[in-house]
């Protein structure tokens, strides 16, 4: 008998199960319907629409400063980065001159929101492979960070400092002195991470050579943010199309090229010391001038579509705006990093164990509220 | 003086001299059963304390400090709690296996309990094959799991069940290796033996090299087989829910998981008896104030319990294929090897006596 006929023989029954709506790993209200045989994942298939509140069409019947405070509701930990790409968007259609004193306010607030969701996710991927520890540990810093914005933006979570034409209001005379004081103490806990996880023989073993990812699919996936530099595509916005102050800051685009979940998970960690950097160029430096230009009440858009995308800590947000000139938008649509990236979990985990699923889930960093919008 | 020795007796020859010797013999068995059950019902509500602190301290976080002084009748509200709660269950569950499972868990942990000499004379059940029941008892403790699992009819907690009958068959044989190891050096079985002989020495300086090596499989294995982490796959709740206990609820799940902090107990108690020398103090002066023993044989347990909660704190989880290969491709065969090593140690008198 040769080898095929004796695996014949043997009976491998594939089963379903259900992982979600409400399932510790996904992290939400992500529902993936798996195929399993055994231990071993044949198909993932990711059930969406679970927490759908049809923002974009809620968008159509708001005026374009109440868009800006729908969009902290997408992807929450990136919810100023969100802001300001709607921001963004607004003001280049209207062609508005924006003070540069805004613009690196932008910026700093966007590394800062950057870094608080790399901490978060960094915690939360810890827990996904068992390490309940981490947790604790990336809140602790991210509380600092909280504690800024909370003083700056009035809050914590959901931002809404933005306004199409600058800020809502002035930084708060204490923003310059805490970011610098959180930098000081994030530069010695940063390693910290390191130590506790990154360098632990067990997490190697589980991240590294799992959900692989190529380049290629990476790219026809459309994957971006730290899911598609990992795989060595260079995707990052920042760099390619810069926007706000990002133009005149000198930082490194971390580029992998393993594309396993290790690599992901080292872009992020890289990416921290990246954010941290542009803070510290631009912290100092902030221009005195206006915190936002006078924008008519009823901001009406030229006829026309626009688009501006920019990076989130998940990836490339964009934002298409088709207008007609009345004082909502025809119609507005988000292109959010998450549903690319979930797009190709199928891909990476199947042929994997349970355990790899959720690993490399944990890497793909999904916020479901992004996904389903 | 021996007091706890006194009081025993006194209590032996009271009820002897009421009653019939038959009755008297099953009354007394009963009653250390019930002071055995209730002892440990309580050293297993307080571990659970011991590990919510020692995670807090671990996690930057003070942990339950409201309930009782410093948190001591928190696990104490927590049990009565999940006492007065419903108890809920699948419809198409199999329900007597459903309700039987728990039982199994909570019993064999409790079991195995009775064997060790907590100090001197403080034994309920000296047998000479104490170390072969131990391992025994302890293989049963899966049949538990695998049935909750099973039985509950839920794919989570049959994907936990399989995976703890994986885990534990496996590592079972390390544990027993490891042991059978010991046993080598200290010729003898039975556990209260194995502690008089290390009144030359605990076995882990006696046997050196080979003892150290097997205290460390053991602790590894030991971890594995009371289903913590880094082992927790079968619990493992970012990827299964809850595993095998999933659909248990109430007093039932509170079985399952109060076995899993005496069972914990008790694999740092057999660490501490075979390895560490029990009772015996580092300076040798129990043998005047025996209750000093109890002393020494808890403080041992918990930094060995300590060490466990240690481990779960800090590291992740293991991926079910890594396990398997940590134990077959590494921990067996350096096991087999290290009883060979230690056979050759004891055959040319190479152990440290003192």
């Amino acid at each position: 008998m040769d080898t095929t006929t004796i695996k014949s023989n043997f009976k491998s029954e594939e089963y379903f199960i259900n992982m979600g709506p409400q399932h510790p790993a996904t992290h939400g209200v992500l529902r993936l319907l798996l195929t399993i045989d055994g231990e071993i994942i044949k198909k993932v298939e990711p059930d969406l629409g679970y927490i759908h509140r049809s923002i974009e069409k809620m968008c159509e019947r708001d005026s374009y400063q109440q868009i800006v405070h729908l969009t902290d509701r997408m992807d929450y930990l990136s919810s100023h980065i969100n802001n300001e790409a709607v921001c963004l968007t607004v003001e280049n259609a209207l062609q508005l001159e924006i003070p540069e004193r805004v613009k690196v306010i932008r910026t700093i607030l966007g590394e800062l929101t950057r870094l608080a969701s790399h901490q978060l996710w960094w915690g939360v991927m810890g827990m996904d492979v068992g390490a309940l520890t981490t947790y604790f540990y990336g809140f602790r810093d991210r509380e600092l960070i909280n504690d800024i914005f909370e003083e700056t933006c009035g809050a914590r979570l959901t931002m809404n400092y933005n306004i199409p034409g600058g800020l809502m209001f002035d930084i708060h005379p204490n923003f310059v002195q805490r970011t610098k004081d959180f930098i000081t103490h994030f530069k010695t806990k940063l390693p910290e991470y390191d130590r506790l996880l990154t360098g632990n023989v067990i997490f190697q073993k589980r991240m590294k050579g799992v959900g692989i990812l190529s380049k290629e699919d990476a790219i026809s996936f459309g994957a971006s943010g730290p899911v598609g530099r990992g795989s060595g595509y260079s995707c990052d916005v920042r760099k390619h199309h810069p926007y706000s102050a990002y133009n005149q800051v000198t930082f490194n685009e971390v580029l992998k090229t393993e594309g396993d979940s290790l690599a992901r998970y080292q872009v992020r960690i890289e990416e921290m010391w990246e954010s941290m950097a542009i803070i510290e160029q631009l912290i100092d430096n902030i221009p005195e001038g206006e915190y936002k230009v006078a924008t008519n009440a009823v901001i009406k858009l030229p006829k026309g579509e626009f688009y501006q995308k920019v990076e989130t800590a998940r990836g490339e947000l964009g934002v298409y705006i088709n207008s007609t000139g009345t004082k909502n938008p025809y119609r507005l649509k988000f292109r959010s990093p998450g549903f690319s990236n979930l797009s190709l979990l199928n891909h990476i985990a199947v042929g994997g164990k349970i355990g790899d699923l959720v690993a490399s889930m944990a890497t793909l960093d999904l916020v479901i509220p992004d996904i389903d919008r | 003086m021996n007091i706890s020795l006194s009081i025993t007796k006194n209590i032996h020859n009271w009820l002897f001299s009421i009653m019939p010797e038959g009755v008297a013999s099953i009354t007394e068995m009963v009653l250390i059963a019930v002071v055995y059950l209730a002892i440990f019902a309580v050293a297993g509500l307080y571990l659970v304390l011991l590990e919510r602190r020692v995670a807090a301290w671990f996690q930057l976080r003070i942990g339950p400090n409201r309930v009782g002084y410093q948190g001591l009748l928190q696990t104490m509200a927590d049990a009565l709690k999940l006492v007065s709660k419903e108890l809920t269950g699948t419809i198409k569950a199999d329900k007597f296996l459903y309700n039987l499972a728990p039982y199994f868990v909570i019993v064999t942990s409790l079991m195995a309990l009775a064997l060790f000499p907590f100090t001197q004379e403080f034994q309920a059940f000296d047998i000479n094959i104490g170390i072969f029941f131990l391992i025994a008892i302890s293989s049963i403790g899966v049949i538990g799991i695998l049935l909750g699992g099973w039985a509950s009819n839920n794919k989570f907690a049959m994907i936990g069940a399989m995976r703890s009958g994986v885990q534990t068959i496996s590592y079972e044989l390390s544990v027993g290796l490891s042991l059978i190891t010991m046993v080598l050096i200290s010729g003898s079985l039975q556990l209260s033996e194995i502690v008089e002989v290390q009144k030359n020495g605990w076995l882990i300086v006696q046997g050196h090299v080979p003892a150290v090596i097997a205290f460390m499989i053991y602790m590894i294995a030991g971890t594995a087989e009371t289903n913590r982490a880094p082992f927790d796959l079968v619990e493992a709740e970012s990827e299964l829910g809850a595993g095998f206990h999933t659909e248990y609820s109430g007093m039932k799940f509170a079985y399952f998981f109060l076995a899993e902090f005496i069972n914990m107990f008790i694999i740092a108690a057999i660490a501490t008896t075979i390895f560490f020398g029990g009772w015996l103090s580092p300076f040798g002066i129990t043998e005047s104030i025996p209750i000093l023993g109890l002393f020494w044989f808890l403080g041992k347990t918990l930094v060995l319990i300590f060490l466990m909660m240690w481990f779960r704190w800090t590291f992740p989880r293991l991926r079910v294929d890594q396990l398997l290969t940590l134990e077959w491709k590494y921990l067996l065969p350096l096991n087999l090897l290290n009883i060979v090593l230690m056979a050759l140690i004891v055959w040319l008198n190479l152990t440290i006596q003192f």
